[in-house]
């Protein structure tokens, strides 16, 4: 066994700290659900009280580009999961492979996004900075919340690409711990912010 | 507040609101008695050093624990369903109420009533008739509370709330800003003076209102050109510029453009006026100016008064 | 006059006393210097540094009490200007709230004994231990400096759209302060959380856990389930007060009411959050004091679970007059009835634990017995708001302000301190002067209820909260108000002096000067880094004092593993 990490005193064994560090990380993550659960809240007080209005605003979302990313997202899930069992297995060079086609994965992510932002832009349904095509009130504020959702969302995914990026560079050693602690949690963050992209997708491409 | 530092109960409610927190009060205090009592008397019978029997001490009871948890809730439901009663009458103003307009703002109170009297800071009402105050606030939350009378509401900006009264008694009482609202919230007050009929007949009469709510309304109504779309009797118009009509628009289902159906109470009017692009009729183009930054809730709740008036068909 | 004290009270000497043996070998021996302790992973060094913090914020909070309560003697605005004074009653509360009374119990006194409590080493991560006080101290900083800027106007409940549109005040980097320090929060949630999961020494079921990890465990799962609602609330004011998108502003198409729910759903929890550490710490108060087993463990470890569940269902209690359906107020108010059920059943099965127990009155059970009464008279006012029409007249006046004092100063300040005292001995490795710990128990309880009590009459009667410009038929309850808070403030002060004194004078304490249960009383006091010389095993229940009151000495509950075994 190439245990790499080692015993920290307040621990017995190694595999209660182990599972104590996975545990914590279930725990942070979701924190993490709850933060985006404020915004998903207020998502769906705005389509309870202007079901019209938020439809309408939903229907002019680039659904397709949206679609995409999320089997942009998904794939990229797998491959991490896929890390994670090479790893478990030794395969730490397979496991740079995989990390850096989910890293690229997820820059695709990105770059979908930001050209979906500067189409919303040529739109004019962006607030404050191109809101010619904009109406006051509801479909203000639904915009408002798509960009603040979608922009906490690809913070996260930035945090998530910094995590993954660490498993390449400083902390390549973690890729040859077969008991996968490290690689283990960057997996777990990855998959929460795929999960929160498919509950973000349909909440604010697909009401229609 | 009375003789005994009680505080002054100027309506029916009042004195129910008196009597429920009394009767609460002792209920709350029959809870807690126990252990305040029983504390004292282990703190005396088994301190250290008195010989007492302290065999057999029991570490828990099931019953115990049920009854004491149970016992209290049930007896806290039974106020539950009378305070909940006594809150939801509240919500519903009797039909033949005095209705008055209010706009707060930092840091005053205007009052407007129907016949046209408009007040800052108080507020003449008759005695032993339900009073209802449609309320909205032209900047932050504020809240109108009125101590004597035991009601309190919150006062938003884009909405209206409402409250209502029925004082039973003549007097002056104490209005006050209950919510936060900056710099000047702990003066911005004022008085709900509460007069017999006849002295409220004489103070409408000279408190010189030459017009009513809705004659200011429609006055308003031409002045800012909204018969140009609207036509001169509000009728709507056709031809280049279609705007709908508001002949017997209040109370009416309105459909929208998008397929849903509001009613056209004072909520819809206000935000049609202020925001019209939030709600578009059925058949009509989103073409008609925002007033918001034109009309202030005043003169909104004017307008509404003579678009309400033309719910008879008649023009005041 | 020292004289005389030392001979009344033997747990003081009229000499220095120097270090002893255990201290000398204790944590605290670990590095002198400041870096030891900046760079200290051990929770009990962490501990001392949130004790430091949090004293600190208690005196800037202290300070613009004493302002209020100053300004208020007379009803005409003397000594503050309108918006002076909105700024302190803002820094008041924003500071008393965050950086007072959510870390108190918790960082101080549930990161020194978690560990030892359960007979482990360490908390389960103790660098992000360090890291949650680096967070909060750089929150703490940002209120600093939303001092420097101006101050806040907006009170500690930034309700919108005054504070996202409105306010003139430093709103911005208040609400940073806020945000900042609710990391700190989630962090030590976390910690406590997967600590008590997996750091149980051999033996230590969760059935033998004392109250005090309980208390804590529930108060680790709101930490981590509210505080990140909040941290999102706060994100979208700030970006509606800089950018001006329009979220809670109807001028700009929003919902004032919908930043309402949000910050009430985590400022409900968050009330439990204060109170629950400091029930945690009435259980272990009262079983010391009566030396005996607590009535109804189960039914009081159980309902601090049940608090920090139903705790999130209530938030629309602070909204029944902000114009939300009135059905929903309904269904908060019956909701309000239900939470208050387990914290009937702790108050009631603490006052059976006094049953047939042999009780020594001293300072610990006093500030506990201050707690139960204190938070007795605050937790039935509570119920009083939750009845509607009650809630209609009072709500937004001082009868609210002094509902939740009764609780949270009352309350959870008294068992605060309580706390202090009973583990001073373990923490420090000396014993104070008890004499004086009742003395100011009572100035403490005295004062506070004098403080206080004539508030809510001053509710009842019609004086809103928030203000500062009175009519003057009012003045006779605020000038008894702010005497009691002079006397409140003597309390305050005296076990500041007088614990520290004990460093210096106070006898050396041993191991188990209490004769209490529990682990953290089986290792030298203070303790050694590692806290225990061999790992505890557990075979006994929590609190198993011996049947029959008193004998000579306690057997601490476990057995020590003999070498070799």
């Amino acid at each position: 066994m190439n245990e790499v990490r080692r015993l920290q005193p307040q621990f017995p064994t190694l595999a209660r700290q182990r599972d104590a560090d996975h545990f914590g990380m279930l725990i942070f993550l979701s924190t993490e659900v709850l933060i985006f659960g404020g915004i998903f809240a207020a998502l769906f007080v705005l389509r309870a009280q202007h079901s019209a209005e938020y439809a309408r605003s939903s229907t002019q979302m680039h659904y397709w580009l949206g679609g995409i990313n999320t089997a942009v997202l998904l794939t990229s899930s797998a491959v991490v999961a896929l890390m994670v069992e090479a790893v478990k297995a030794g395969a730490a060079r397979l496991a740079k492979w995989l990390i850096l086609g989910a890293i690229a994965l997820g820059l695709a992510f990105v770059a979908i996004k930001f050209t979906e932002y500067a189409l919303e832009y040529r739109d004019g349904v962006v607030p404050l900075l191109s809101p010619a095509h904009l109406h006051a009130g509801p479909d203000t504020l639904f915009m408002d919340l798509y960009f603040v959702a979608t922009g906490l969302h690809a913070l996260h995914v930035f945090g998530g690409l910094t995590l993954l990026g660490s498993l390449i560079w400083p902390f390549g050693r973690a890729r040859r711990d077969t008991s996968a602690v490290f690689a283990g949690n960057a997996a777990l963050y990855w998959h929460l912010v795929d999960v929160i992209w498919i509950f973000l997708y349909p909440t604010l491409y697909l009401a229609r | 507040m009375n003789a005994y530092g009680w505080p002054t109960q100027a309506s029916r409610y009042a004195q129910h609101v008196d009597w429920l927190i009394g009767g609460f009060g002792l209920l709350v205090v029959a809870l807690a008695a126990p252990v305040f009592i029983l504390s004292a008397i282990y703190l005396v019978r088994f301190r250290h050093g008195r010989k007492v029997d302290r065999s057999d001490a029991e570490r828990g009871s099931v019953l115990l624990e049920t009854s004491w948890a149970l016992i209290p809730f049930l007896l806290v439901i039974g106020f539950y369903v009378v305070s909940t009663r006594m809150f939801l009458d509240q919500q519903s103003p009797p039909d033949h109420a005095l209705t008055i307009n209010v706009v707060a703002k930092q840091w005053m109170w205007k009052f407007q009533h129907a016949g046209g009297q408009a007040e800052i800071n108080e507020l003449h009402v008759p005695v032993g008739r339900p009073i209802r105050l449609v309320m909205t606030s032209q900047d932050v939350i504020h809240s109108l509370y009125l101590p004597a009378l035991r009601i309190k509401q919150d006062v938003l900006p884009g909405r209206y709330t409402q409250e209502w009264f029925d004082a039973d008694k003549t007097g002056t009482f104490a209005i006050r800003c209950a919510e936060y609202c900056g710099t000047d919230h702990s003066v911005m007050g004022g008085q709900v003076i509460v007069q017999t009929p006849v002295d409220f007949a004489r103070w409408q009469a000279q408190a010189g209102a030459d017009k009513s709510l809705a004659q200011r309304g429609h006055e308003l109504f031409d002045r800012l050109g909204c018969a140009g779309c609207h036509g001169a009797n509000a009728q709507g118009q056709e031809g280049a510029v279609r705007a709908p009509p508001l002949v017997g628009l209040y109370g009416r289902p309105v459909p929208l453009a998008d397929g849903s159906i509001v009613t056209g109470d004072d909520q819809y009017i206000h935000d049609s006026i202020m925001l019209p692009n939030k709600q578009i009729a059925a058949g009509y183009k989103p073409i008609m100016p925002p007033f918001g930054n034109v009309l202030n809730e005043q003169q909104v709740a004017q307008l509404e008064a003579f678009i309400r008036s033309l719910g008879a068909g008649e023009d005041k | 006059m020292t004289e005389a004290l030392s001979h009344m009270n033997p747990r003081m000497s009229q000499e220095a006393i120097p270090n002893t043996m255990e201290e000398r070998r204790s944590y605290l021996a670990e590095g002198h210097s400041l870096k030891s302790w900046l760079t200290t992973t051990d929770h009990k060094r962490i501990a001392i540094l949130y004790l430091l913090s949090i004293t600190f914020f208690f005196a800037c909070g202290g300070v613009a009490a004493a302002l209020i309560r100053l300004e208020l003697l007379t009803p005409a605005p003397d000594l503050l200007t309108n918006d002076g004074y909105n700024r302190a009653f803002s820094l008041h509360g924003i500071i008393m709230v965050w950086f007072f009374l959510i870390p108190s119990i918790p960082t101080v006194f549930g990161n020194f004994l978690l560990p030892l409590m359960i007979g482990a080493k360490d908390l389960a991560f103790p660098r992000l231990n360090l890291a949650s006080w680096y967070i909060f101290m750089i929150g703490g900083l940002a209120t600093l400096a939303t001092v420097v800027l101006g101050g806040v106007d907006t009170g500690w409940t930034f309700y919108t759209p005054f504070s996202s549109t409105y306010s003139n005040g430093a709103v911005f980097m208040a609400i940073t302060a806020v945000f900042i320090s609710g990391f700190s929060s989630i962090l030590t949630g976390i910690n406590f959380i997967v600590t008590v999961h997996k750091l149980r020494c051999p033996g230590m079921t969760w059935g033998r856990l004392p109250l005090f990890v309980w208390a804590h465990y529930a108060t680790a799962i709101i930490f981590v389930l509210a505080t990140p609602v909040l941290t999102v609330t706060l994100v979208l004011v700030a970006l509606e007060r800089v950018v001006g998108i329009g979220i809670f502003d109807p001028k700009l198409g929003g919902d004032p009411l919908l930043f309402q729910h949000l910050f009430w759903f985590y400022s409900h929890p968050a009330v439990y959050i204060m109170v629950l550490p400091a029930m945690g710490v009435v259980s272990e108060l009262i079983t010391n004091a009566a030396h005996k087993q607590i009535f109804g463990y189960w039914f009081v470890a159980g309902s601090a679970i049940a608090i920090a569940v139903i705790g999130f269902m209530v938030w629309g209690h602070h909204m029944f007059v902000s114009g939300q359906s009135p059905y929903a107020s309904a269904i908060f108010s019956f909701l309000s009835i239900v939470v208050a059920v387990p914290s009937a059943i702790k108050v009631y099965n603490w006052t059976a634990t006094l049953h047939k127990g042999d009780i020594v009155i001293d300072g610990p059970l006093l500030y506990a017995l201050g707690f139960i009464g204190l938070f007795t008279v605050g937790g039935l006012t509570g119920l009083m708001l939750t009845m509607l029409p009650i809630d209609v007249h009072v709500t937004d006046t001082y009868f609210v302000v002094a509902h939740f004092h009764f609780i949270m100063v009352g309350g959870s300040v008294s068992a605060f301190f309580g706390a202090l005292h009973f583990w001073w001995p373990k923490i420090t490795g000396r014993l104070y002067n008890d004499l004086w710990a009742r003395i100011s128990a009572m100035l403490i309880f005295l004062g506070f209820v004098a403080t206080f009590g004539p508030q809510f009459v001053l509710g009842y009667e019609g004086m809103p909260r928030r203000y500062h410009i009175y009519p003057a038929v009012f003045q006779p309850l605020n000038v008894m108000s702010s005497v009691g808070a002079l006397v409140l403030a003597v309390g305050y002060l005296f076990p500041v002096l007088y614990l520290l004194r004990s460093l210096r004078y106070g006898k050396p304490a041993g191991p188990n000067p209490w004769g209490a249960t529990g682990l953290e009383w089986t290792t030298p006091s203070p303790p050694p880094k590692d806290n225990f010389e061999t790992v505890p095993v557990v075979d006994k229940q929590a609190y198993c004092y011996p049947v029959g009151g008193r004998d000579e000495q306690s057997r601490p509950r476990t057995q020590k593993a003999k070498a070799g075994e």
